[in-house]
């Protein structure tokens, strides 16, 4: 019981490390970008790459993973997405549709269809017992990894200078040019930390999730699922959200496993009827 | 004054419901395919339910600016609908199991319909797919009716009317696909340039003002929503009537992408859109599969970028500019009074 909840929150937290960035574009910029699950992909199989076959320690990889992820995701966003950001929703989920279905046919060509393994230092695997309690080592590690990540960037968004410029982009974006704001910079900047923790998510979650080139069309509607019941006005709904659905979701397979993600989906029909703007979010507000 | 715009406008609309040269030729091809090209008819078939399911999804998207990534739910439902009418033999005649097909889609979506009311786009997004990914789970779950994995097989269709055996060169089944299509393509035409398609279009342009102009913007949609999704449905059903198979696949994300992908490449909010989309996507896929069987996706997601990135009011014109071209020719053999389309 114990061990699931603890298998729950571990899972939850690495659905946040891999939305979050999802999360402030779709919540922040109001962005549709269906393409995130591709970074996330990016970001395993670098690390996969790295790890296996040019023999980095795991944590070299998982860092790396970040950097070219938020590389790739900064130069797509200066070259391509900038010019969908004004368009409407649908040229969005057109263009980022299409991305997902390249980035999909790309990895199956380069790396083939199979599903891929990171071989994972030996001091991460196992188990061991707290009061009776199993632990993985490599969730517990996940917890830690993603919980520190979560309180960084709550500190960026609510303390920091940038986290303001953010902020006040998004509320009003011409006001903010006016008051001297970069507000390209400020969104190429997010968005490429957003996609830096989408393939840092993937890296990390390559063991639990899998990782096989139909990665981005597999989890596209947990990410969406995450922001939506979560709500897009802050990163706390969304944390909740994805430790909720993370913990809903082990429960459901293990207590219920020929239902699957029946379960899943159907609370996110019923949670998007009853408050269409998310659960977590404060009034109504667009 | 007020008399005159009355006037205008009747007969603006009026020009523009009737049918133009072009689309006459459209049709009159269409249906010379059936004695000109015998051996293309299994891929002709195929496309023409491409075209009837973009064109179902041209419905909402098109005329009432609805976003559906869940499309594939209505066609889905259609299909083993029809699919189990056929097997267990409840109803053998093929077209009225159909038009029961297509009624049970029309249910679904007269009951999901409510709840694509409410929200922002986002949240339809949502809503939609999550609609279709509950169809897909529930038909896996339920593989004793429906076969799960492995598709619905052993269905055997009736001869047609009771006298037209579907053959296995698949004559029998485009005929009877094409005159589907273009019964259900005049409907749709009808509706889409009666006063309740206007007020659609009303409503696409800003439900706000439409509301307020009186136009009852909520069961407007819904009843738009559900006669879309019939369409789907009746999409659906062919595709099983016609292969006497119902796989899985008929409810994934992927259908109800490809659809969006026809209608985008033919064009939204003019109805041939879907069809000439269709025809524009089986020629590509058919190029592209010769020339990398495995990856002709990515060539795929390459066009939806490009398109995008292009322009999608761009792509579209090309078809307005070859209409423009062709009613020209027409107009200088015989006088017309039709004002034009962009006035």
């Amino acid at each position: 019981m114990l061990t699931i909840l603890f298998d729950g929150v571990a899972y939850g937290m690495l659905l946040f490390v891999l939305a979050c960035g999802l999360a402030v574009t779709l919540g922040l910029m109001n962005f549709v970008n269906l393409a995130h699950g591709a970074f996330a992909m990016a970001g395993g199989y670098i690390t996969v790459v790295l790890v296996n076959r040019l023999g980095l320690p795991f944590v070299a990889g998982l860092v790396l993973a970040f950097f070219v992820t938020a590389a790739i995701g900064a130069v797509l966003e200066r070259t391509l997405y900038v010019h969908v950001y004004a368009r409407s929703h649908l040229d969005q989920v057109l263009f980022t549709i299409g991305l997902v279905f390249m980035s999909v046919a790309a990895v199956d060509y380069v790396m083939g269809s199979s599903q891929q393994f990171i071989q994972i230092p030996a001091a991460l695997q196992g188990q061991f017992n707290v009061f009776g309690v199993g632990v993985g080592r490599y969730r517990l590690l996940i917890i830690v990894v993603c919980g520190l990540l979560t309180v960084a960037l709550q500190l960026v968004l609510t303390a920091t200078r940038f986290g303001s410029r953010l902020r006040a982009a998004v509320d009003d974006q011409r006001v903010a040019r006016g008051l001297g704001i970069n507000v390209g910079r400020v969104f190429a900047i997010t968005f490429a930390v957003g996609s830096g923790l989408a393939g840092l998510g993937g890296a990390l979650g390559a063991e639990i999730l899998g990782l096989d080139p139909i990665f981005p069309l597999k989890y596209m509607i947990y990410f969406l699922i995450v922001v939506t019941v979560g709500g897009t006005s802050s990163i706390t709904g969304p944390f909740l959200a994805s430790i909720l659905l993370g913990i809903g979701d082990v429960a459901g397979k293990y207590y219920f496993p020929t239902l699957g993600a029946f379960v899943i989906y159907t609370i996110m029909i019923v949670v998007l009827i009853w408050r269409p703007q998310g659960l977590f979010a404060r009034g109504t507000a667009r | 004054m007020t008399r005159q715009i009355e006037v205008d406008v009747t007969r603006f609309l009026a020009a523009r419901a009737r049918f133009g040269p072009f689309e006459i030729a459209f049709w009159l091809t269409a249906f010379a395919t059936i004695y000109f090209l015998p051996g293309r008819h299994l891929i002709l078939t195929e496309t023409a339910i491409w075209g009837l399911f973009a064109l179902s999804l041209d419905l909402i998207l098109g005329y009432a600016g609805i976003i559906s990534l869940g499309h594939a739910a209505f066609f889905g439902v259609g299909a083993y609908a029809a699919g189990l009418l056929a097997k267990h033999e409840i109803i053998v005649e093929p077209t009225i199991a159909l038009v029961v097909a297509g009624l049970a889609a029309a249910a679904l979506g007269f009951a999901t319909s409510f709840l694509v009311l409410r929200g922002s786009d986002l949240t339809r997004l949502m809503v939609t797919l999550g609609v279709s990914l509950v169809c897909y789970e529930l038909a896996n779950k339920f593989g004793e009716i429906t076969g799960g994995a492995d598709g619905l097989q052993g269905i055997t269709m009736a001869p047609l009317l009771g006298v037209y055996r579907f053959d296995m060169f698949g004559h029998t089944a485009y005929v009877y696909t094409l005159v589907w299509l273009f019964v259900l393509f005049i409907l749709a035409r009808r509706v889409v340039n009666s006063p309740f398609g206007l007020s659609l279009k009303a409503i696409k342009g800003n439900p706000l003002r439409s509301a307020a102009v009186g136009i009852a913007v909520n069961w407007r949609l819904v009843a738009i929503y559900t006669l879309s999704a019939g369409y789907a449905g009746i999409a659906g059903g062919l595709l099983a009537q016609t292969q006497a198979f119902a796989s899985l696949s008929v409810l994934s994300i992927e259908r109800s992408a490809d659809a969006l992908l026809i209608l985008i490449i033919g064009g939204t909010g003019y109805l041939y859109g879907g069809l000439i989309g269709a025809l524009i996507y089986r020629l590509l896929q058919d190029y592209l599969s010769d020339l990398t069987a495995r990856y002709w996706q990515f060539w795929i997601g390459l066009l939806l970028v490009a398109i995008v990135i292009v322009g999608r009011d761009r792509i579209g014109g090309w078809i307005y500019f070859v209409e423009m071209q062709v009613a020209r020719l027409f107009r200088r053999s015989a006088q017309a009074t039709s004002p034009d389309r962009g006035a």
